[in-house]
């Protein structure tokens, strides 16, 4: 348990993603089997101690330590595991049994047991172990790791793609046992149904101007590029699954969608949200994936659907292999076959020659805020990752505005002595309110720049923030805009960075609040 | 019943004001931190190494007279009598003991009861007030044994030898104490320091607390620094000043350090759980220990311990004084 306690602690505080990397590396190279499997699955989120709930936990403690001072306890520190580990009073001379024996503990003690157990843990531990065991218990991990991260470093390890990690990914269950043999050269690739499993997405290339002369239109297809997540929809013999792109599970917060799918097959599409297949922004979307458990009223306002575009399945049969067409061809008959409430087919735009389309784009873009459009090669297989000449994204020219710096911020890691996360805004009367905050899009010796200007003009300090003179403009591109009650100026931006550092021109000249309206008409 | 020290810390009898955060004519002056001792005063009375960390820091003349008491000589004015305790915070640290009318009361300023080479060790005083510090004042505070937290740091420069280890510690007290942690623990290597702390580890080795080689950070080469060991303040760890170290590993020493959501709010890399105060423990056996019927609580979260003392039957208070910060300032930690 010690281990893996230094190992969180590592992973919570170490702002360098390769040094996690290299951390995840040693920890899964070193430990053996179970351990390490047990480690895996915590720290992607694949365990879950059913029994052990945070209001467990706080009784445990609260049967110890007085409720006043664990209020104003849990006042000062903000985090009710941290907390718990910190405020523990009790310290017995002993050591923590090793991660899976833990694991099995808590999962096998009786409710009624629990918090005698759990007390008799907290008082061998050393404090920062404390505080990796209420991490554990709790499955809360909250220290800036991701599942793709673990899985990255497991490649990273075993010199086999990330791909071929996530494809049996989601056949496998803790510790892991089969999965680290493979890795390892021990055994044969674990054998896992397709029908529960997630597969790598095909991903596209962006396309500019230029690249056209080159390609013939003919030999393409063509579909608007929609304005939601990627989902892979899986529908076995034992039920519907949808994972995002990155394989991880989202079913959960779908049951409108999964629960409403007939057929059987594996589907690649977008997920959006909006009642009678009529698509809304992106910030509905978003509402629904901030969930983990969906919520009843959010389904009836905010119904959930899928725009298919791929089939990668057709019932049990693997079609990757063959081309596009034949693989719409494919898909356009299993619609026709399975009547669907939840999933409706992404529309082929027909077209002439690359001018026709240009000009369709802009009027997608104009008048439905289309991100642009997709082109896809009509002889291509299905190929995971990003194969180079298959699927292409044409997006709309970003909106640009020309806005004021306002804050700025000290940024993580090799960027922690340079201000260099900026809050910027647009004139409302004759003040500015904040729109958005970017953190990239410039070149090392602009930051080096901007740091020098920013120390040079700052007005006032808040912990790691500046307040700067308003007197610096950026050119700022950005995919589309919504009305947000998140900034003061009522409008937010999506994906936005810094275009171009505007050293030249007059904060006066900036835009103003009323100008952003032409971009939340778009969406 | 009347007190022989009012909640502004005044002292009638002596017309003396301990620790005050403005000039005053007379001040007792606990330690050297700047929110207890500040310039200006008329006339000063404080332990001989505190009257030198004043000078050093403020100058000479930053207060118009200096009367030097050394712990254990009670001296005697108008009716009252002032007597200097250990309170081991800082080389110097005192608690202030004073008797008048048949009453005790003892103002501990900072202080820690832990072990440390670098500061005369701390002495329970018995008093019937007890004006005690609340820096952590709370039960999510069990400060580690320091040697544990600079075996850690040792363990990263070990693991890590491309990399310079930078420790932000306050320049008075702090400092010191993590260098002499880490002489203890046997490191002999040079020990490289931020500008700010040159003098005062200085005089720290003048008034005879060992520090080894010492050497000055700036100008030296990335490559000559890798594998080594910085000491600077806080401020400096993450700003530009860090940038000539070879891609450096941010440490902090502090009590805050042992929550953990603050450690990654403040980017540090490394926290180091060494505290120059009393943990919760420490804070409540003190009060016990003192056998104080009345606790007047400053400096810190005081509601914790207010409460805390009010259930064992004592009467206790917070003291808001003025000019006293709790978090951040230096002698916050």
């Amino acid at each position: 348990m010690k281990r893996f306690a230094d190992l969180l602690e590592l992973l919570a505080l170490t702002p360098s993603r390769t040094r996690k990397i290299e951390a995840l590396k040693r920890y899964f190279t070193e430990v053996p089997d179970p351990d390490r499997g047990i480690a895996l699955a915590v720290l992607t989120s694949e365990m879950d101690i059913r029994n052990v709930k945070p209001a467990l936990l706080r009784d445990t403690v609260l049967a110890e330590v007085d409720e006043t001072l664990f209020r104003l306890s849990y006042d000062y520190v903000g985090d009710l595991g941290e907390t718990i580990a910190l405020i523990w009073p009790h310290k017995a001379e002993g050591e923590l049994p090793g991660l899976s024996v833990l694991v099995d503990l808590l999962n096998h003690t009786s409710k009624a047991e629990l918090p005698k157990v759990i007390g008799g843990l907290l008082s061998q531990a050393a404090i920062h172990e404390r505080w990796a065991l209420v991490k554990l218990a709790t499955g809360a991990l909250r220290i800036g790791v991701s599942a793709r991260l673990a899985k990255t470093a497991l490649a990273e390890m075993s010199g086999i793609e990330l791909q071929e990690i996530e494809e049996v990914w989601h056949g496998l269950k803790p510790p892991y046992g089969n999965l680290f043999a493979w890795l390892e050269g021990k055994a044969a690739r674990p054998d896992v149904d397709h029908a529960a499993r997630f597969h790598p997405l095909m991903l596209s290339n962006p396309i500019e101007d230029k690249d056209f002369d080159k390609l013939d239109p003919r030999d393409f297809s063509a579909e608007w590029k929609w304005d939601g997540i990627r989902v892979q929809i899986v529908m076995g013999a034992q039920g519907v699954s949808m994972f995002s792109r990155t394989g991880d599970e989202i079913s959960a917060s779908f049951p409108d969608v999964v629960g409403n799918v007939m057929g059987q097959g594996v589907l690649d599409g977008e997920l959006l949200v909006g009642h009678d297949f009529d698509a809304r922004s992106f910030n509905d979307l978003q509402q629904r994936l901030n969930r983990k458990v969906a919520q009843g009223k959010q389904m009836l306002e905010l119904p959930a659907f899928v725009r298919i575009y791929d089939m990668l399945f057709d019932g049990d049969e693997d079609i990757r292999a063959l081309g596009w067409e034949e693989r719409r061809a494919r898909l356009e008959a299993w619609f026709a076959r399975n009547r669907q409430t939840r999933l409706d087919l992404s529309e082929i735009l027909p077209f002439g020659d690359w001018n026709d389309l240009g000009a369709l784009r802009r009027q997608g873009a104009d008048e439905h805020g289309h991100e642009g459009v997709m082109i896809k090669l009509r002889t291509a297989p299905y190929v995971p990752g990003r194969p180079k000449g298959f699927w292409f994204k044409w997006k709309r020219d970003p909106n640009v505005v020309d806005a004021v710096l306002m804050y700025a911020q000290r940024g993580h890691g090799k960027r922690s002595s340079y201000y260099s996360d900026y809050t910027f805004g647009v004139w409302k009367g004759n003040e500015i309110v904040p729109i958005g905050k970017a953190y990239f899009g410039f070149t090392d010796e602009e930051l080096k720049q901007l740091d020098k200007w920013i120390r040079a003009n700052t007005t006032g300090s808040f912990g790691p923030v500046r307040e700067v003179k308003k007197e610096l403009v950026f050119e700022v591109a950005f995919d589309s805009a919504q009305k947000s009650g998140r900034h003061k100026s009522g409008v937010a931006l999506r994906f936005p960075r810094i275009s171009r550092i505007r050293w030249d021109k007059p904060a006066q000249e900036a835009a103003r609040l009323e100008d952003m309206d032409a971009f939340l008409g778009a969406s | 019943m009347g007190f022989i020290i009012d909640r502004n810390l005044y002292v009638p009898e002596i017309d003396a004001w301990i620790d005050p955060s403005e000039p005053k004519a007379r001040a007792i002056i606990t330690h050297g931190h700047a929110d207890h001792a500040r310039s200006g005063h008329g006339a000063v009375l404080a332990t001989p190494d505190t009257i030198e960390i004043m000078k050093v820091r403020y100058g000479e003349d930053c207060a118009g007279q200096f009367q030097g008491l050394d712990f254990h000589e009670p001296l005697t004015i108008n009716g009252a009598t002032v007597t200097f305790f250990p309170a081991g915070h800082i080389l110097g640290s005192a608690q202030v003991l004073i008797e008048a009318e048949g009453q005790r009361a003892v103002v501990t300023g900072d202080y820690k009861r832990l072990r440390d080479r670098t500061a005369q060790p701390y002495e329970a005083v018995s008093c019937d007030l007890l004006i005690t510090e609340a820096t952590f004042g709370l039960p999510v505070f069990q400060h580690p044994d320091p040697k544990d937290e600079i075996a850690r740091l040792l363990k990263s420069v070990a693991a890590q030898p491309e990399r310079s280890h930078l420790v932000g510690s306050y320049a008075l007290g702090k400092a010191q104490r993590v260098i002499a942690l880490l002489r203890d623990a046997g490191w002999d290597k040079p020990i490289y320091l931020h500008g700010a702390m040159t003098r005062l580890c200085e005089l720290y080795e003048a008034l005879g607390v060992e520090l080894g080689e010492l050497l000055p950070a700036t100008g030296m080469g990335k490559a000559e620094m890798m594998g080594q060991i910085v000491i600077a303040p806080p401020s400096a760890i993450r700003d530009r000043w860090s940038r000539r170290f070879p891609d450096p590993v941010v440490c902090q020493a502090s009590g805050w350090m042992s929550v953990k959501q603050r450690a990654r709010q403040a980017l540090v890399e490394l926290p180091l759980v060494i505290s120059d105060h009393c943990d919760w423990d420490e804070l409540t056996v003190s009060i016990l220990e003192s056998g104080a019927g009345t606790v007047w609580v400053t400096h810190g979260r005081e509601d914790a311990l207010v409460y805390w003392c009010r259930q064992q039957g004592l009467n206790a208070e917070p003291l808001a004084l003025p000019g006293l910060d709790d978090d951040g300032g230096e002698g916050g930690e």
